[in-house]
């Protein structure tokens, strides 16, 4: 109290006429807010524990429960907004480096809300998905640049390693730790019937999910936990993280506290140790190191799996992935400034960085303009939230999408942005037992298909739409795509016109 | 036993030969290169010359023998198994690995055993006979770092154990005119500190025809972390 104090966030609003006394909400809520008042026989909360995260809103049978962003603030300015007074305030009282979850929530320009996607009319007409055959399947990996064939017709040329993908989405990484089993267990569940991917993340593969490996892309960081010849062979690609979007530039920290049974035995590293993944590798300085990363992983894997090298993207991308297409990847991910976290430093989180859209346009031009586009394939993330971000990409060059934030909302998560407490209320984001079980991966994968299969048909239609029948026939065509309200930089840097031209 | 001439092989043959044969194996005119016996398991492969970057990384428990200097990131995230050198070795040995020994007569480079772990029964060790580089042990996690200092090198460079959370190093030095981190706790090794390092200094000796008894005359410094949750305090929720 006194000067510490920070008036809740938010109030919980309990429509005593409707509350039946059921306890629902005090089960339900991890950060204790509930508390159930025998002598008065009434519900009471305390709304300084609640973060927002829609739990006992969604469980209670009444629908007694609302959660409202509480109206007493500070006095209006629009220079010092209240944000930014609490974080001080924050500061002030712990001397703490302020820590936040999942993705950048500022009010930054979001480039897929300014580029429209074009449709047939009259001339080159559109195709029905529902009755032609429409191709969303994509190949990715190195391609070769001549195919050559024998006299019977039979390919000569040795392809290099592809991953196939039935549409161009995969799940991006999520270590086991910063989530839960059964979240990974979904996301495992549903690549396999989906025919796409989902990524380990650093924390290594538990074993119960090797059998899921042909799903799987494996991934190996800074602190290289869990990485073994079993692990890199169980893969059907190994990603090498060099950088993540929501915290280009600095490492990983899971906190002891989640490093506890299956999750210190799969990282192989004790319980209650912190798992530090350092900021750089400690040994790449140079393309040249990278591509012994590479090479050195492509020995462990006979050659037999495509290497994806993934960069957050920051200003000098276009440069950078110029370099990591001569260091051997054959895939190279990029993960802009709006990607998701468990846990970031929020200075870092809002403010390094930039859009993947223009991070894209500008490495899907500068890798055809050096003619070694098709050395790699590109995959992009930090935010694609619905097929059209997809569609979108793609035409500007990408060949596949990694969404995270997206299939995380498909399991429950209602973006309370408090992963980093392990409480997750939704069993995504933490490892406590009972809350774990509260995610069934057999309707967390469900709902991942579902929303999967359903952007799948949005693709094909808006694809239709553009009398496009392939996914290849889109991929690198701006011409598809239309800005708004964009200046002449902007649109210079993605390549695109302005409606209207 | 397969004899391999590496004479005019790039890495790629090379390795594609080893991976070939099966049992124990010796590579001559070893040139530098690199990615020697990655993952490689249930053998023996001695090299003769110098094997380049990477040599054994993600070792599986093949035991490789270098009669000669290694270079960079040798036993790079090595899972189990033995690396003995004959000579000097680059950075980064022994980057993140995780189980299995690897043994230096002479001196290792910077960074050193960075990121060494540890888990359960699985504990590896780096032991180094001349001086260490700087960053020796950074962010060290897990295992076991000895070095000697037989080689006249000064023991160690500068920031050994900066952001160490767990394992331990062992200096055979006083350790005096070494700065480390504030956040390890760094005393005289007792006689129990090195009796539980006693298999490794003997396994020294006997690889490299050293004098134990000469060996353990000498003091001796033990560095251990102060915490395993070194950035715990930093944080407050957002
Ligand atoms: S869950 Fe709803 S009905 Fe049950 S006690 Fe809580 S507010 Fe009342
Ligand atoms: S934290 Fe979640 S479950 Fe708890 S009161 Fe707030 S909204 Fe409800």
């Amino acid at each position: 109290m006194g000067i510490e104090f920070l008036y809740p966030e938010f109030e919980v609003v309990r429509n005593d006429a409707r509350c039946i006394r059921c306890r629902v909400c005090e089960r339900q809520c991890a950060n204790e807010v509930h508390t159930y008042d025998e002598e008065g026989h009434v519900i009471l909360s305390d709304d300084a524990k609640c973060v927002n995260c829609q739990r006992c809103v969604s469980l209670c049978p009444t629908r007694a429960l609302k959660i409202v962003k509480s109206d007493c603030t500070f006095r209006e300015n629009a220079n010092w907004q209240p944000d930014t007074i609490r974080e001080i305030y924050k500061q002030a009282n712990s001397g703490g480096v302020l820590l936040s979850s999942m993705g950048n929530p500022k009010p930054l320009p979001v480039y897929w809300d300014k580029i429209l996607i074009n449709a047939s009319q009259v001339t080159n007409p559109s195709i029905d998905p529902l009755r032609e055959p429409m191709e969303t399947r994509v190949f990715l990996g190195k391609k070769p640049g001549v195919m050559e064939r024998d006299e019977n017709g039979n390919l000569k040329t040795e392809l290099p390693p592809q991953l196939e993908l039935s549409m161009p989405v995969m799940f991006s990484a999520m270590s086991y730790g910063s989530i839960s089993y059964n979240a990974h267990a979904s996301l495992a569940r549903a690549s396999k019937e989906l025919g796409i991917y989902y990524n380990t993340g650093e924390g290594g593969l538990h074993e119960d999910f090797y059998v899921y490996g042909p799903n799987t892309i494996v991934q190996v960081a800074s602190g290289r936990f869990g990485v073994h010849k079993e692990y890199l062979e169980a893969g059907a690609a190994v990603e090498i993280k060099m950088g993540q979007g929501a915290k280009p530039g600095i490492g990983g920290h899971l906190p002891g506290t989640k490093i506890v049974g299956d999750v210190s035995r799969t990282r192989m590293i004790p319980e209650g140790s912190d798992a530090i993944s350092p900021a750089p590798h400690h040994d790449i300085y140079s393309i040249e190191d990278l591509r012994q990363l590479v090479y050195s992983l492509k020995e462990a894997t006979e050659y037999k799996k495509p290497i994806i090298v993934k960069v957050a993207a920051v200003h000098n991308i276009a440069a950078i992935a110029s370099g990591v297409a001569r260091s051997g990847a054959d895939i190279i991910a990029i993960d802009g400034f709006r990607g998701g976290t468990g846990a970031a430093p929020t200075r870092i989180r809002d403010n390094v960085g930039i859009p993947i859209e223009l991070a894209l346009a500008v490495v899907d031009k500068r890798l055809r303009d050096e003619g070694i586009r098709n050395n790699v394939s590109l995959v992009v993330g930090g935010s694609i939230r619905s097929a059209a971000d997809v569609v979108k990409a793609v035409a500007l060059g990408a060949d596949a999408c990694y969404i995270a934030t997206a299939a995380v909302l498909a399991l429950g998560c209602h973006l309370c942005r408090t992963c980093q407490t392990g409480k997750c209320n939704w069993g995504i984001a933490t490892q406590r037992p009972e809350l774990v079980k509260r995610l069934n991966p057999d309707i967390g994968s469900e709902r991942l298909v579902n929303l999967m299969t359903a952007w799948n048909h949005e693709i094909k239609e808006l694809m239709g739409g553009m009398g496009i029948n392939s996914i290849e026939a889109l991929r690198g065509n701006r011409l598809m795509l239309r800005g708004v309200g964009l200046t002449e930089k902007e649109l210079e840097i993605l390549g695109i016109s302005h409606a209207g031209e | 036993m397969t004899t391999i001439d590496a004479k005019e092989l790039d890495f790629t043959k090379l390795n594609d030969r080893i991976r070939e044969t099966a049992g124990d194996l010796e590579i001559v005119n070893c040139l530098g290169q690199r990615f020697i016996a990655d993952g490689q398991s249930g053998r023996t492969i001695t090299i003769q010359g110098v094997p380049g970057n990477a040599l054994g990384a993600y070792l599986n428990g093949a035991d490789i023998v270098v009669n000669g200097n290694a270079q960079d990131a040798v036993g790079d995230t090595m899972n189990d198994g033995s690396i003995v050198i004959h000579g000097n070795i680059g950075d980064a040995a022994g980057y993140a690995m995780r189980g299995g020994t690897i043994y230096v007569k002479g001196n290792a480079g910077y960074r050193a055993g960075i990121h060494m772990k540890a888990y359960k029964e699985k504990v590896p060790a780096l032991v180094i006979g001349g001086g260490a580089g700087s960053f020796l042990g950074e962010y060290q996690a897990g295992g076991i770092i000895i070095v000697l200092g037989l080689t006249g090198k000064k023991i160690v460079g500068n920031f050994p154990g900066t952001g160490m959370h767990g394992g331990k190093m062992i200096l055979r030095s006083d350790c005096k005119d070494v700065r480390f981190d504030k956040g390890v706790t760094v005393s005289p090794a007792s006689a129990e500190d090195l009796e539980a390092v006693s298999s490794y200094l003997k396994e020294y000796c006997r690889l490299f025809n050293e004098d134990y008894e000469a060996l353990m005359n000498a003091p001796f410094t033990i560095v251990t972390p102060d915490s395993s949750n070194p950035y715990k305090q930093m944080y407050v929720a957002n």
